[in-house]
């Protein structure tokens, strides 16, 4: 059926004599869905992250509630190298899993969505690098120029 | 001309609720809205202007000064909590195999989600810029 995963069943029995047997056994059945698959399992990871840091986030938020120096203590927290590391990963995944669900989205509404979903998955890949070389420097601009000194 | 007798299960079939998709609806309506709000929110806390070195006690008294974003932000609470907790209640049906873990952790789920929806929406509401 097309679009169907593919699924690859081993006979470990017939093919013990192999090399292979030891993978074969190991594994017994092996799952290639191959882009479908990849994309599916990072919607999933990425879902995961942001869900467990918008936990944390509406916590730190909530801290204007408890005094703007407990605020802006959090907050500087936020701005440090490592931090500040970390929220490009975090809009890194955003954008990952926003331009995929879009992916999703189209397959499932447009007519020609499930025959494009592949060259869709290149296009979301491109939209993210052009979105995202620029989303670094301005992100990264203060901590760079604060650990390697302002080159202006 | 023989006849075919009607099925004997009873219940089960007819009353199976439309819930599974309407989430799944629900997934991709509260998607594209949260396309907007939280791209549009990460664009300016993160990248503009200097991004999240700017923001403290004073950024945030001035943003929620605006009816605007008090909306903005309350949406993007709301609608990123029901599409995470639904995403992550589908991925516990996926994964947990025992039905008391299954039961345990979407209990742990929802109590979360209501929880901060909860602790998040009295913050927009009662925040106070003279505080301090």
């Amino acid at each position: 059926m097309p679009g169907m995963p593919e699924v690859t069943t081993v006979d470990v029995a017939s093919s013990t004599a192999n090399l292979e047997a030891g993978v074969a056994k190991s594994f017994g059945t092996l799952y290639r869905g191959g882009e479908g698959m990849w994309t599916w399992v990072l919607q999933r990871v990425t879902g995961v992250a942001v869900f467990f840091f918008l936990f944390v986030h509406v916590l730190d938020t909530a801290l204007v509630r408890v005094s703007p120096t407990a605020y802006n203590s959090v907050i500087a927290s936020y701005k440090t190298p490592i931090v500040n590391l970390l929220e490009v990963g975090l809009v890194g995944a955003v954008l990952y899993h926003a331009l995929n669900g879009l992916r999703v989205i189209l397959v499932d509404f447009w007519s020609k969505g499930p025959r494009l979903q592949r060259q869709m998955t290149w296009v979301i890949a491109a939209v993210w690098v052009v979105v995202m070389v620029p989303g670094i420097f301005f992100m990264l601009k203060h901590t760079v120029e604060t650990i390697f000194g302002s080159t202006s | 001309m023989t006849t075919i007798e009607a099925p004997r299960s009873t219940g089960r079939n007819k009353q199976r609720s439309n819930f599974e998709m309407y989430s799944w609806l629900f997934m991709r309506i509260s998607g594209i809205v949260l396309i907007f709000l939280v791209l549009g929110h990460l664009l300016i806390m993160n990248i503009l202007d200097g991004g999240v070195q700017r923001i403290n006690f004073a950024f945030v008294a001035g943003r929620w000064a605006s009816p605007f974003w008090q909306v903005w932000d309350l949406a993007m609470l709301w609608l990123a909590m029901l599409h995470g907790g639904n995403g992550l209640r589908t991925i516990i049906n996926d994964y947990a195999e025992r039905d008391m873990t299954r039961f345990w952790l979407k209990s742990l789920l929802y109590v979360s989600v209501i929880f901060i929806v909860a602790l998040g929406t009295l913050v927009i509401f009662t925040f106070d810029p003279n505080l301090g």
